[in-house]
């Protein structure tokens, strides 16, 4: 009877085998008869170039290649490899891929002759895309081209920066010329200017020194020219009344450049021999070292006036706050928009930023100052106008007058 | 403990310690100020110096000159006009480089002209395009903001007057946007601060594993 059992369980168990075997066996055939069934009959048509567009406002060496491939085949297409040839019977480099779906390609060449990736100007260019299909089949398109590409020396969708900057040149040589001819140019006075002397003399009678601080810009950023020339006339003053002036620099050509504004204010009010080089000098050129640097100072030698004009960063507030807890006067201007807040609550005046540029126009009284400062107000009145003329334009649809304002680059 | 844990131990709480010593800066001035205020001061000028080297003297000038690039030499003479300064005698010489930086300024007056000019007035009509909806209305409100703000900077002209009035609307409208920037960075400098107290925290954590 067990052995019966045994023999009975053992056949069950070999049949189980059997028919597990070969439902496999049909599954496995039924995956291959389906992946067959989802080959295309027929292979992938080629894909037809039709342009080749040179990229307008260039250098040229840039071209858009497109081309066709009917819609029904889209999903069935992985990529387009695009190849390129200096002749239809060349040898075809391989430049890049487009997904399918996607028909067009920007070739950006090298203008380098010993670069693989040439693309001359001027010159004729052939081109081919393969299509390649899921199953890994890959279709050429003929051959497509001539195309060339050509550098152009004007970027025509720049015009209008080209006829502000003119504008601009003719109002700045004009007023320049005036000023020199001695025409008196009206500048409104600025609060914060205006306040220059007070502060300086609030110094002298205290007997503390004046702290006058650049910034953390480059000689050439245009708030730290602005600020060399207050800093000249507030040197000058400084050696008149024969009060310390200490001006810690960010910059080691910004120091400088300081240097001989100093000397040259100092040697103007007939005091060279109060000159000294270590009057105006380098602290570090990282950013909140320098700050460290200027709070120590700060702390130590307690100023009783604080100037700061020229460019700043992140350490506006931190550098103003230290100035305000040690009772100082202080007279800040930037032309960072970020920064103003910071000044305009920390500071006794604020010069807010095409101000600083007035400011030295103001105190230097420099007919190029003057005459680029005029130049400004009169670029802000066509501004000003353009803006009123173009709101109108808008209002009543007419597009081409806000279009003809617009740069496309 | 493994030597490079107690090496990374020591340098956080040195890095904690000078936290620690900035921020004493808020009581007063204090000999531990003083001694990261001058530690941060001279790294910075150190590292400045062997930046320059690294990012600018060598790939700018010395690698090309090498290479041949000869014409690199000019560049090269125009920095060491800039030494001339430490004699009196020749001086002068180092205003020839400080001219020729200062001058290259100019070569951006067509990007500025472009990105404070060009395309602020593109962008302000853009705001007053569809007449007559709530967008165009904000639109010409900043329009307007952008017009008396203008006017506040007009140099030429005293704040007398009905232009006087309208240039202290731009003034108004400047503040506006002033108070807004410092409420904005102000949110991120408190950040930086939590920053800094999370550092200490994992520091004071760093030191309980080591004593436990």
């Amino acid at each position: 009877m067990k052995d019966r059992l045994k023999l009975v369980v053992f056949l069950t168990v070999i049949a189980f085998i059997i028919q597990a075997t070969v439902a496999f066996a049909q599954s496995e055939g039924e995956t291959a008869d389906s992946v067959i069934s989802e080959q295309p009959v027929t292979p992938p048509p080629k894909p037809v170039i039709v342009s080749g567009e040179d990229i307008p406002n260039d250098n040229g060496h840039k071209l858009k290649l497109n081309w066709e491939y009917p819609a029904e085949w889209n999903d069935s297409i992985v990529r387009f490899e695009i190849y390129r040839a200096d002749s239809p019977d060349g040898d075809f480099r391989r430049l890049g891929e487009a997904a399918g779906g996607i028909f067009s390609y920007l070739d950006i060449g090298s203008k380098k002759k010993d670069d693989p990736n040439y693309m001359p100007n001027d010159q004729n260019l052939y081109y081919r895309v393969d299509a390649v299909s899921k199953s890994g089949v890959t279709v050429q398109s003929e051959i497509g081209g001539p195309f060339q590409t050509s550098g152009q020396w004007f970027h025509k969708g720049k015009v209008p920066v080209l006829i502000g900057v003119v504008l601009f040149a003719i109002f700045t040589i004009y007023f320049i010329r005036s000023a020199r001819k001695g025409k008196d140019l009206y500048i409104r006075p600025l609060a914060g200017i205006e306040a220059v002397d007070e502060a300086i003399g609030r110094a002298t009678e205290m007997g503390k020194p004046i702290l006058y601080v650049l910034g953390i810009g480059g000689a050439s950023d245009i708030a730290t020219i602005a600020s060399f020339t207050i800093l000249g006339r507030v040197a000058k003053k400084v050696a008149e009344y024969q009060t310390a002036l200490t001006v810690p620099c960010y910059d080691p050509i910004v120091m400088s450049v300081a240097q001989d504004v100093v000397r040259s204010a100092y040697l103007e009010a007939g005091r060279p021999d109060q000159y000294s080089d270590d009057l105006v000098f380098f602290v570090t050129n990282a950013q909140f070292a320098y700050v460290a640097g200027i709070n120590g100072i700060m702390v130590r030698d307690l100023p009783a006036t604080n100037f700061y004009l020229g460019y700043f960063a992140a350490e506006s507030l931190i550098l103003a706050e230290t100035g305000n807890s040690i009772g100082a006067i202080q007279i800040a201007g930037t032309d960072q928009i970020t920064q103003i807040p910071f000044f305009v609550v920390a500071c006794d005046y604020t010069l807010i930023g095409e101000e600083l540029y007035a400011a030295s126009a103001y105190l230097g009284r420099d007919p190029l100052l003057l005459g680029a400062l005029k130049a400004e107000d009169w670029g802000k009145a066509i501004a000003m106008v353009l803006i009123i003329v173009g709101v109108l334009a808008t209002a009543f649809g007419w597009d081409a007058f806000r279009e003809f304002l617009r740069v496309n680059l | 403990m493994e030597d490079s844990h107690l090496v990374e131990l020591l340098w956080t709480t040195f890095a904690a310690f000078l936290t620690f010593a900035t921020f004493s800066f808020l009581y007063k001035d204090n000999p531990f100020y003083k001694f990261a205020e001058h530690l941060v001061v001279g790294v910075g000028a150190g590292y400045f110096v062997v930046l320059l080297v690294l990012t600018s003297l060598k790939p700018k000038l010395w690698d090309p000159l090498l290479a041949g690039q000869w014409w690199y030499i000019i560049p090269g003479l125009l920095g060491v006009l800039m030494w001339m300064r430490f004699s009196k005698k020749v001086s002068w010489l180092s205003r020839y480089p400080i001219a020729f930086y200062i001058g290259t300024s100019g070569v951006a007056i067509p990007l500025y002209m472009y990105n404070s000019i060009n395309r602020q007035i593109s962008s302000t009509l853009d705001l007053s395009v569809g007449f007559g909806s709530l967008t165009a209305f904000w639109g010409i409100i900043i329009v307007i903001g952008v017009l008396t703000g203008l006017m506040y900077f007009f140099f030429s002209k005293e704040h007398k007057g009905a232009f006087g009035g309208l240039a202290k609307i731009g003034i108004y409208v400047l503040m506006l946007g002033f108070g807004a920037s410092f409420g904005y960075t102000v949110m991120a400098r408190i950040s930086l601060f939590v920053q800094r107290i999370a550092f200490l925290e994992s520091w004071g954590r760093m030191i309980g594993n080591f004593f436990s």
